[in-house]
């Protein structure tokens, strides 16, 4: 770690004199605010850059730099364009793409976002950026006993990275609480209760870079899911079914010692502060016949509150989750049909359901969507709105005789803001809902006329 | 549904002479179907309702039994269902050649247990079949509910048994009653709640089955039945140790049926054919082997078999002789000769070590007092106490009334199938005095016997009321003389009762079966319906509190303690603990080796110390107790801690009951014995619970299943540290500590 970084500011040093003559040299950074939220184990970084076109050709993108640790966690990454000055401000998403540079020093990780507008010489563009990283937080001390809180280090740098000059810019950090162990000076540095300040900083060229650590106490719930299935199983006689299996762990700082229930129960405010024991789950509105359950039984500690927009759902893991504890289960509930499953004008079927995790401010490492299309359905294809892997399966479920069609969507590294809809789609035609219902009637009447049968037949060999 | 083949025969008989209505032209097709083409006659009525009832009682067998998915969950029960629900998963994973050689390291560390060869594979296989079949057809249910269901289902199936078991020494009436009384019988209840899915809920069925079939094929003579009672009696040996029981049952039988001089071609055939194709079945099952001819609990049926064959030669010899004073001496020859080899072949038998002696828990069912004496650890099960009179009655209610008033009638309509049901209710009746879970093998027979008293007597009084108006007024004039309890035998002759009599005594029984399926209902709902892995409690405010301590900490133990670890704890959790926990566990309820579990005794009530090398021998990891004192769960680890002591001092001297007892009582609070609140197990108990106040009121302490306050509140650990305790503090786990380093 202590290698990268000093190679990354030999590096950076390096740089100095040396300019690649490319593109990107038209542009610059007029000014670069960034604010670094670290207040749950998933860190979110807003990052407003003015940039301008130096050059005498239009730019068409912007790049983004990420050093290599970073960009392994990064888990989203979304811009927009500020048009408009104060009060008319609108923004505008635009689109991120990962990049290739051949000359970017040290594994740099690129990503470009595309201008709507092409940015003409000597013009200036707002953009707002916001990413977040997970898995960034590392607990030290790494094993905690039960009485005590939760430190963890922050690793960046405090002038942005990238292939800019900087012509100003300053970097907020924002902790859980005021109780900030250490935090590296690189001056001008202010700290203000639980605010970090480091900046302003003056022309600042390309892929400079100057270490920080920042050791602070954060006692939120490090609630990792290592990896989630997510069932959905649609039934065109009106109901969808979804079966959520969960892999919980606790990743902040490791549980050391003893776990005393009497100081866990007389102590709550300063026993096991890291711990967690409810999560929230938002589940879509009109969910019924809500199960919660693991391996060996129904766990009886949830609750169900249900209003027109929105169903929380509160579960308990059957004990407390201190650091390193791990947990699974499975969470199953109905939806209707009607709410999720709708026609194309192309009179295809589709399916519009969310992606991601329902459960509040947790990271999963691992997500797989199973869609289980109805038996007899035909060509499906998803739409997600980010690049995903994805392949087909079959299923058999109750009474099939082909067997479903499953669409399994994967997708790692994955915040509770990518909850947003994607789409299935496929040809389905109603005869096939009649399938097992005729197989059903025919075997029972099968049934009655061989009865009807043996009794009106003397089957003895005896005359 | 039953109704729909009964309509076709309707209508197509509609030709015979009682029904003239029918061939009219085709316009009144209407008509056709009217309610007169709808009429039975009696005996398609009768058969109906046979049907129906039939039916009826077949569901309400199966629903009476969810009681416990409905106040819990779909869930297995107890302590041995989850040994073969682990077992049945394994098979359905794993195939039936992994299964059948499967050598578990999971359980008894280290000595391992070889699970293949010490089971009972029928359950198991049975559920595995039904699974496969279910999956075959694509109904996609999870092996927990198919296990779940298990034992409600074979339930329904013996009322079928039943009924035709009861049509078989009966009639049908008696069947027909015999069905509804052991659909809801608690006694059986008991052990086939759904989740419960231990051995007995199918070899109940199987039991039934095996004793139909053979008393079909003692009345028959016929090949065909004896040999589907041998089949009968290879799955029950093949799902139940209580196999032991027909296999005793059957030969007497015969004895009996020789000695009244009822000896016939039909029997020799049934039992010979059983005997001889029952028992090379049987030896099929590994865990049974070879013991069906070595062990003494199986000589009774050889002895009888090679009588049976002594008895048919003096037969043929007597049939060839036509003098009777040289086939008397011939048959003084023969029977000494007999005797004398048969006394010998014995003799050796047991000498040389070939027949082994009766096992423990054999000799414990002939004399109740023996495992009190000798074998601690059959005699601390509660299941294995002797029967109090209050649970026969819970248990059998009004059969218990009905049974000697059956065995009357029975006595009174004497025949091989009745002799045979007697037998099997007295013998049962006995050994269910002898052990609580006894009573489960005589609940069929009880309800047969009742059965039949409760037929025979409806029969009786109903034909006194459909009786032409003027015997019935003979029999009122001289009904009012006599009294109740002449009336119910004697009505065939004469009918000493009034119709009103009849009616009243009618109302009487229907008064009393009413009551029969009220109190089984409740006896269902209340008692045999709790899961024990989940308690409910009352709460202060009248609503349902759930402790789902024991799954909290098996949970617990499966996430978050390495794959390896060995858990010790008492014998009673280990079942519980590899299959929820999937942990390995010292000793378990198998209880096949009484040193290992004398060890875990040991430890459990020496000093910490002592027992840190005792655990440290064993690779122990965790140590888990049951704990109830703080919400007032009385079967837990101290109450038990008594019997620890007594088993491990069983094999172990040092270990000595009076040590832990005061005045030969048994206490934990301040004037307990030193040596008991210095045990582990009291510390493990009670580490850190003197700093807990459970109950308003009392003093920080106060244990509220013993309702004391504890005697040792400053407890240290030394060797163990506390690793998990549940919200309740029902389970508590503890790890053992590494070694110290020396320097």
């Amino acid at each position: 770690m202590r290698l990268l970084r000093l190679s990354l500011v030999l590096s950076s040093l390096a740089l100095l004199s040396f300019l690649p003559a490319s593109s990107s040299q038209d542009l610059q950074i007029v000014n670069a605010e960034r604010r670094i939220d670290l207040s749950s184990h998933i860190i979110k970084v807003f990052l407003t850059l003015k940039v301008e076109n130096t050059g005498t050709s239009p730019a068409s993108e912007v790049l983004l730099a990420f050093p290599p640790t970073q960009a392994d966690h990064l888990a989203l990454l979304k811009a927009q364009a500020v048009i408009g000055k104060r009060k008319k401000k609108t923004y505008l998403p635009l689109d991120v793409n990962p990049a290739e540079l051949p000359d970017g020093p040290n594994g740099t990780k690129y990503f470009s976002i595309s201008l709507h507008n092409k940015l003409g010489a000597g013009e200036v563009a707002t953009l707002e950026i916001l990413y977040m990283l997970t898995h960034s937080l590392d607990p030290f001390p790494v094993e905690i006993s039960q009485s005590e809180s939760q430190l963890v280090y922050y690793r960046d740098s405090a002038v942005i990275l990238s292939p800019y000059h900087i012509k100003q810019q300053t970097t907020f950090i924002k902790t859980p609480s005021s109780k900030i162990e250490s935090f590296s000076m690189v001056e001008p540095t202010n700290r203000a209760g639980a605010e970090l300040r480091y900046g302003p900083y003056e022309n600042r060229s390309p892929y400079s870079y100057s270490p920080i650590i920042v050791h602070f106490e954060n006692n939120n719930p490090f609630a990792v899911v290592e990896e989630l299935v997510r069932e959905v199983e649609i039934s065109h006689w009106g109901s969808i079914q979804v079966t959520e299996q969960y892999k919980l762990a606790h990743a902040g700082a490791r549980h050391k010692g003893v776990f005393s229930r009497v100081e866990y129960q007389s102590r709550p405010g300063s026993s096991g502060t890291s711990s967690f024991k409810h999560l929230l789950a938002r589940l879509p509105p009109r969910v019924h016949s809500m199960y919660y359950r693991d391996e060996i039984g129904n766990i009886s500690s949830s609750h169900l509150r249900l209003d027109s927009k929105k169903s929380e759902l509160e579960i308990e893991p059957r004990y407390p989750l201190f650091g390193g504890w791990k947990a699974t289960f499975v969470i199953g509930y109905g939806l209707l049909l009607e709410d999720f499953l709708f026609e194309s004008p192309d009179g295809r079927r589709y399916l519009n359901f969310t992606f991601g995790c329902p459960l509040v401010e947790t990271v999963v490492d691992k997500l797989t969507i199973k869609v289980v299309l109805p038996e007899g359905s035909l060509d499906p294809s998803v739409v997600v709105p980010f690049p995903v892997n994805q392949y087909l399966e079959k299923k058999y479920s109750y009474l099939d005789v082909v067997g479903r069609t499953v669409v399994v969507v994967e997708k790692e590294n994955v915040v509770p803001e990518q909850s947003s809809p994607f789409q299935v789609y496929y040809h389905f035609s109603p005869i096939f809902m009649l399938a097992e219902p005729m197989m059903l009637t025919s075997v029972f009447f099968l049934l009655f006329v061989t009865c009807v049968a043996y009794l009106h037949i003397d089957l003895s060999i005896r005359k | 549904m039953v109704e729909k083949p009964n309509q076709v025969n309707a209508g197509s008989k509609s030709g015979s002479p009682t029904m003239q209505a029918t061939s009219k032209p085709t316009d009144l097709l209407s008509q056709h179907f009217s309610i007169r083409s709808l009429k039975l006659k009696t005996k398609q009525q009768e058969l109906l309702i046979r049907v129906t009832i039939l039916c009826l009682v077949y569901v309400l067998a199966f629903i009476t039994r969810l009681f416990s998915v409905l106040r819990y969950e779909s869930m297995i029960h107890e302590f041995d269902p989850y040994f073969n629900y682990r077992t049945t998963l394994f098979l359905t994973q794993k195939g039936f050649y992994e299964f059948w050689n499967w050598f578990d390291s999971e359980s008894w560390y280290p000595l391992g247990r070889i699970i293949g060869g010490t089971l009972y594979p029928g359950l198991m296989v049975t559920a595995a079949l039904i699974y496969w079949t279910m999956n075959v057809l694509r109904f996609a249910v999870h092996i927990r509910e198919v296990c779940v269901l298990t034992a409600p289902f074979f339930a329904s199936n013996t009322t079928l048994v039943a009924y035709f078991f009861g049509k078989e020494i009966w009639d049908t009436g008696a069947g027909l009653v015999a069905a509804a009384l052991i659909a809801i019988c608690p006694g059986y209840i008991s052990r086939s709640v759904a989740g419960s899915y231990d051995n007995e809920g199918v070899a109940i069925f199987a039991l039934l089955f095996t004793f139909y079939l053979f008393v079909k094929a003692v009345n028959t003579g016929s090949l065909a039945w004896s040999l589907a009672s041998a089949f009968g009696y290879f799955y029950m040996v093949s799902a139940w140790g209580g196999y032991v029981f027909i296999i005793n049952l059957i030969p007497l039988y015969v004895l009996v049926l020789l000695i009244t001089g009822r000896y016939s071609m039909r029997l020799y055939v049934a039992y010979n054919c059983m005997y001889v194709l029952g028992m090379l079945l049987a030896m099929q099952i590994r865990f049974v082997g070879f013991q069906h001819v070595q062990s003494g609990e199986h000589m009774a049926a050889m002895g009888v078999f090679f009588l049976l064959q002594v008895f048919y030669f003096l037969d043929w010899v007597k049939h060839q002789l036509n003098d009777t004073r040289l086939f008397q001496a011939f048959l003084r020859i023969t029977v000494s000769t007999a005797v004398v080899v048969g006394a010998i072949a014995i003799g050796v038998g047991t000498a040389s070590g070939y027949i082994s002696p009766w096992t423990g828990r054999f000799y414990s069912l002939l004399d109740p007092t023996y495992a009190k004496d000798h074998i601690p650890i059959i005699a601390s099960v509660s299941e294995h106490q002797p029967t109090a009179w209050s649970s026969f009655m819970f248990d059998f209610h009004i059969l218990l009334l009905l049974f000697p008033a059956g065995l009357y009638f029975c006595f009174k309509r004497l025949s091989d199938a009745t002799i045979f049901i007697v037998m099997y209710g007295l013998t049962s009746m006995y050994f269910a005095g002898v052990m609580v879970r006894l009573i489960l093998v005589a609940t069929p027979a009880v309800c047969l016997i009742s059965a039949i008293a409760v037929s025979a007597t409806i029969k009786n009084l109903t034909q006194v009321l459909r009786a032409k108006p003027k015997v019935a007024q003979t029999g009122s004039s001289r009904g009012g003389s006599s009294g109740k309890a002449s009336s119910k035998g004697s009505l065939d002759q004469s009918q000493p009762i009034s119709k009103n009599g009849a009616i009243a005594l009618l109302f009487g029984a229907f008064y009393l079966l009413s009551r029969y399926a009220i109190h089984c209902t409740w006896v269902t709902s209340e008692a045999y319906s709790s899961p024990s892995i989940v308690l409910a409690a009352r709460g202060a405010h009248g609503n349902r509190v759930i402790f789902d301590d024991y799954r909290e900490a098996y949970f617990w133990l499966r996430q978050n303690t390495p794959p390896d670890a060995k858990v010790m704890s008492w014998w009673d959790y280990g079942y519980q603990i590899t299959a929820m926990g999937n942990r390995t566990v010292i000793v378990d309820n198998n209880t096949w080796n009484n040193t290992h579990i004398a060890t875990v005794g040991r430890a459990m009530s020496s000093y910490e110390d002592e027992a840190y090398e005792i655990m440290r021998s064993l690779d122990v990891d965790y140590v888990l107790v049951v704990f109830g004192g703080v919400t007032g769960y009385s079967s837990d680890d101290i109450n038990k801690f008594l019997w620890m002591v007594r088993i491990g001092g069983g094999i172990f001297p040092v270990i000595k009951e009076p040590d832990y007892l005061v005045n030969g009582e048994y206490r934990v609070d301040k004037g307990a014995a030193p040596k008991m609140l210095n045990c582990l197990m009291y510390k493990l108990s009670y580490y850190r619970f003197g700093e807990l106040t459970t109950e308003y009121g009392k003093p920080p302490g106060y244990d509220r299943a013993r309702g004391v306050e504890i005697g040792n509140k400053d407890i240290k650990l030394e060797y163990l540290e506390e690793a998990f305790t549940t919200s309740n503090w029902i389970v508590r786990i503890y790890k053992v500590k590494p070694p110290k380093n020396r320097w």
